[in-house]
Parts: structure tokens; C-alpha cells; sequence
């Protein structure tokens, strides 16, 4: 096996022309940076979720990533190839999932769109079988497969289109927020299946999500981007240690009481008697703060939350609030 | 390791394949599809009922009987309806493209033109179809020719090249859709009008225009010039005879065009992502 990453990108930019009304006919051309300058290496078998806020460039990095865009500047490799010039020969060795659209026929019964697919990828018949038969027992696709698609339910469908993009063996799978709108036992299901995966045919995977419990329970690494930018790349660990040092104190007091008012903390929540306040680690301490809470009123239990990956995710995004231009 | 394009003959049984699903899953709607393919056939009647009307007031159209004009209207408008219904539909493309649907058929194996075509094939344009064909019907009963292969050989040719013609001029504008979103009224002008320019024999038209359909917008070739050539007609435009053998290679070479300015927008939506 070669030593060349599976996927390589960079100094990857990729800049779009969006004219803007300027007066009553006149329109201004205005260049929007959509990714600016990201590098960033992924080897063969690793699991990464790419997160960031709306607009943020994630899924024209999986656009690039695919060869569907061509990139404005900087250098793509993807299973050694090109994406963008070699844009059908990667097609075979690639999956992509769009999670908000489909890929299957919308009007037939679902084992219609994965008899197509055998003959849009040319899947040998053996092994399109050996595969549906795997896929159908992994995410229980049996009972639907004489269902018209139309008629699944949301859950349903994107285990289907899981299965539709996997059917063609790729080496890696693109997900575009394969988990939105999904019930809890769908995700897990999803989540579960995606483990399965990249565990047994050893698939590399990049999946962009907004959903962070899709990060702790599936991905051993996080690439978080903004303005186009990579602003952190490494472990959720890494991460929670980086941005995660904020604390919440959760204080039961002896009767309710109006929020509190200690320095350097924020009370986000009121509930009865429970408070819970937010502070950071290098503003003050927790011992401060809980005697402070004791100065002013009687505490009869108390304790410190221990960073939430959300909580992180969500103080990166608010610090570099982003503008909404998602397609 | 399977190799990454396919031939023709595989390429045209996956092609054969997103038909079927397309017709399947149209007849899921039976009653919308019955009504819509009676529709469309009722529709281009009165195009042909509106030709002959003219013969009412004269006996002849520059030049022409109407049993010739029936002819001409025949090859043309069967030549539009076949166009119509595997290609005219491409022009579907802006919703597709809306909704970011597009990216998905670049993410396949095979070329987004035959997957756009296949996904819109229109079987409920079938109804086109039998006007067209009545008016032909008519012609060569009336017109009394010797169908001998010769003849038989070159209206193949002419219906087979007319319907490249068209075809080609769908998705040369249909293209236009990859720039400019919403454009469908402006190129329905080149299609639809090119339609009826081509009913008619070329004589009608002013000398501008005539000019216009042989030499820039080349829909002389769909029907006007192979007509003379199978009718035996001596042209009143003294146009060389030549002209009615040449329109497959007219068809050809706007295929290649077709296909030349459509590679064009790919390649510019996928640098704007437009």
C-alpha cells in the first residue's frame, strides 16, 4: 500500500462571482471566497467528521472532493486521481450521500433504483448481489425493498441511499449531513452502519454533520471549518481541551430564587431551584464562583458539567459568526 | 477492474434501462399520463387542419399542392415530436439544477446528457406523433409516387437527420439554461419557432429569412431541401439539388456543435457551481 494519503487537498480555494443588485439595473459582481486556502491530508481507513456553521464551505469542499466543482486554485488528489479532470474514473471509487437529496427513483419500488445503479456502475452481478444482500441485512432494507420510494419514511430512505452509494464498492464515502432530520433510532442506525463500514472494508470517510453526537460516537478526528478556513483539525479530545475551557456549574439551592449574580459567570438556565451557571476557566474558579453562590444563597447540592462537545462547537461558531451563503 | 467508459452498445442498454424506469414510474400516474399523451395528440392536429385550410382559398403555395405541403408538414413535424420526446424535455433542466439535483448525475459514471435525457424522456409526447404521421399517410396516397428504395432510402434519411436537427437545437438551448436560469421563452423562439418555419415550404419566406434557415440557422435541411430531392420537385428557388442529399451531414455536424456548447456549460457549472 502506498504512503500517498487517500485524499489530499492543498491550498485548496475555491472563489465564486455572485452579482449583487446595485441600484435599480446596475449589478455589482462580487467575488465570495467559499474555502480559502485548506490543506488538510486524510489517510486510507480514517473516519472524519468536517463540521462548521451554515455557509461555512463544507459541502463545496465535498463538492471539489468529488470533482463536481473545479477547485479556483491549489491542488486535489483523491484516491491518486484528480477529481476534477479524472471526474469519471473517480466516480467508481467514490460514494456520495446527499443527505437532503436523493439518488434513488423517487416513483419505483426500491429495488428498482439499486437494479439501475448495478447497471449505471456495471457492478458484476455477483457481486451487486453479495452486496445487497450484505447491506440489506446491516440496515434491515428487506421489508422495503417492493416499497416505491416515495412511500418510505426519512429514516427509511437514508439507509436506502446509504446502501445505493455503497453498492459500487467505493474506497471512500462522501456524506453530506447524512443524519439530519433523522428520529434517534434512525441515527444510530445510520451511525452504526457507517462504524461497520469503516471498520470491515476499512472505507474512508469524511462526513460533514451538524449533528455533534454523530461526532463523539463516530469520528476519531474533527476538522472544524469556518470562512472557508480550517480553524481546528485533530481529536475530539484535542478539541474539547482547545476551546472546551468552559465550565458549567449546576447549583441546587435551598428554595428558588431570582438568578444569581456572581462575577465573571452567566447564568444560562433557571429551573425552580436548579441554576446553572457558565463560567471560564481562566476568568475565575470553580471554588469562587461556588462561594460566591454561597454568599447568597443556601446551596444544597451541587455540580460542575463537565465540557459538553456541543457547548464547544457552539462557542466556535458564535465566536466567528458566519454569514448564511449555503447553497 | 471494469474499464471506466462504457461502449455504445453497453452505454445504449443502460440508456434503454432509465427509460423503462421513467415510463415505469410515469405510469404510476396512469390518468395524468393517459390525458396528457390525448392531449398532446389533439393539440398538433389543428397545426396540420390549419395548413390545409389555407388550400381552401388557393390552389396552390408557392409553388406547392397540398398534398406536397402535407408531405413536408409530415417529415418535419414527425421529425419534431421524435426529438420531442427523448430530448425537448432537457430544457427541464432548471428545477434539477435549483435544487443542486444536477451535482448527484455528476457523481456517476456516465455522461449527465444521457442521464438528463433518459431521467425526462417524454413517452406522453407520443401523442405528436399522429398528426405528423396522418399527414403523411395523406401525402402518399395522394401524391401517386413510385416508392421505389431510393426513395424510400433517402426520407429515412431525411426524417432520421431531421430529428438530429432538432434534437440538437434543444440542447444547444437547453445549454443556455447552465447561464441564464430561466430562459425557456427566449430559446423556445429557435425550437419551436424553427418548427413552424420549417411546415412550410421555404418559397413563403421572405428572402432574408430564407437565407437565414439555409446558411446560419440550418432548418432548411430538416424538411425543405430532402423534400424537393424526394418529391422530384423542380425548386422555384434554383437552389443546387445537392442541398436535399446533404442534411445528415448538416445533422452531424450540429450534433458535434450540440454537443461541443453543452460540454461548455458543464464545464462552467462546475467552476461557478451556479
Amino acid at each position: 500500500m502506498s504512503t500517498e494519503p487517500h485524499i489530499r487537498m492543498s491550498a485548496v480555494r475555491k472563489t465564486f462571482t455572485v452579482r449583487q443588485r446595485a441600484g435599480r439595473i446596475r449589478r455589482r459582481r462580487v467575488e465570495v471566497c467559499a474555502v480559502d486556502g485548506i490543506s488538510l491530508t486524510m489517510n486510507r481507513g480514517e473516519l472524519c467528521g468536517y463540521i462548521g456553521p451554515n455557509g461555512a464551505g463544507k459541502s463545496t469542499t465535498i463538492k471539489m472532493l468529488t470533482g463536481i466543482l473545479v477547485p479556483t486554485s491549489g491542488t486535489i488528489r483523491v484516491a491518486g486521481l484528480d477529481p476534477s479532470r479524472s471526474r469519471l474514473r473517480l466516480t467508481r471509487r467514490i460514494g456520495v450521500v446527499f443527505g437532503q437529496r436523493t439518488q434513488l427513483w423517487w416513483d419505483l419500488p426500491l429495488r428498482d433504483s439499486f437494479d439501475l445503479l448495478r447497471y449505471v456502475y456495471r457492478v458484476p452481478a455477483t457481486r451487486h448481489r453479495a452486496n445487497l444482500a450484505a447491506f440489506s441485512e446491516l440496515l434491515d432494507l428487506g421489508p422495503l425493498l417492493a416499497t416505491p420510494v416515495r412511500q418510505l419514511s426519512l429514516g427509511q430512505r437514508m439507509r436506502a441511499e446509504l446502501a445505493a452509494a455503497l453498492l459500487h464498492d467505493p474506497e471512500i464515502l462522501y456524506l453530506d449531513e447524512p443524519t439530519i432530520g433523522l428520529d434517534v433510532v434512525s441515527k444510530a442506525a445510520v451511525r452504526e452502519f457507517l462504524l461497520q463500514v469503516n471498520r470491515e472494508r476499512g472505507m474512508t470517510i469524511l462526513l460533514t454533520t451538524h449533528d455533534l453526537a454523530d461526532i463523539e460516537r463516530l469520528c476519531s478526528r474533527v476538522i472544524v471549518i469556518d470562512h472557508g478556513h480550517i480553524i481546528s483539525d485533530g481529536t475530539v479530545e484535542d478539541i474539547k481541551t482547545r476551546f472546551g475551557d468552559v465550565r458549567t456549574l449546576v447549583v441546587d439551592l435551598a428554595e428558588p430564587c431570582p438568578p444569581l449574580d456572581v462575577p465573571a459567570t452567566e447564568i444560562v438556565q433557571v429551573e425552580g431551584p436548579r441554576q446553572w451557571l457558565r463560567f471560564q476557566r481562566d476568568h475565575t474558579t470553580a471554588a469562587a464562583v461556588i462561594a460566591q453562590v454561597a454568599d447568597q444563597a443556601q446551596i444544597r447540592d451541587l455540580a460542575i458539567e463537565e465540557t459538553h462537545i456541543e457547548d464547544v462547537i457552539r462557542r466556535i461558531y458564535t465566536e466567528s459568526p458566519a454569514t448564511d451563503t449555503s447553497k | 477492474m471494469v474499464e471506466d467508459r462504457s461502449g455504445p452498445i453497453e452505454l445504449a442498454g443502460i440508456y434503454r434501462r432509465l427509460i423503462g424506469a421513467r415510463i415505469r414510474a410515469d405510469w404510476q400516474y396512469r390518468t395524468s399520463f393517459t390525458l396528457l399523451t390525448a392531449g398532446q395528440m389533439l393539440f398538433t392536429i389543428p397545426d396540420f387542419v390549419v395548413v390545409a385550410m389555407i388550400f381552401d382559398q388557393v390552389p396552390r403555395l408557392a409553388g406547392w399542392t397540398l398534398a406536397e405541403v402535407a408531405f413536408l408538414y409530415g417529415l418535419s413535424d414527425l421529425a419534431f415530436a421524435l426529438a420531442d420526446i427523448f430530448v425537448s424535455q432537457v430544457e427541464s433542466l432548471v428545477p434539477l439544477i435549483k435544487q443542486g439535483s444536477f451535482d448527484r448525475l455528476l457523481t456517476r459514471p456516465m455522461s449527465p446528457l444521457i442521464q438528463v435525457s433518459a431521467e425526462f424522456f417524454a413517452l406522453r409526447q407520443l401523442g405528436r406523433v399522429v398528426a405528423p404521421i396522418l399527414a403523411l399517410g395523406l401525402a402518399v396516397s395522394w401524391l401517386n409516387l413510385q416508392w421505389n428504395a431510393q426513395r424510400v432510402l433517402l426520407t429515412v434519411m431525411a426524417l432520421g437527420a431531421a430529428t438530429v436537427i432538432f434534437s440538437a437545437l434543444w440542447i444547444m438551448t437547453s445549454a443556455i439554461t447552465f447561464w441564464a436560469v430561466d430562459s425557456s421563452h427566449a430559446t423556445h423562439s429557435i425550437t419551436y419557432g424553427g418548427r413552424f418555419l420549417t411546415q412550410y415550404p421555404l418559397s413563403i419566406l421572405g428572402e432574408w429569412l430564407r437565407r437565414l434557415v439555409i446558411y446560419i440557422l440550418p432548418l432548411a435541411f430538416v424538411a425543405y431541401l430532402p423534400t424537393v430531392v424526394i418529391l422530384d420537385k423542380p425548386d422555384p428557388l434554383g437552389l443546387p439539388r445537392a442541398l436535399g442529399y446533404a442534411s445528415p451531414a448538416v445533422a452531424v455536424i450540429l450534433a458535434f456543435a450540440a454537443r461541443a456548447i453543452w460540454a461548455t456549460a458543464i464545464r462552467h457549472y462546475r467552476s461557478t457551481g451556479s
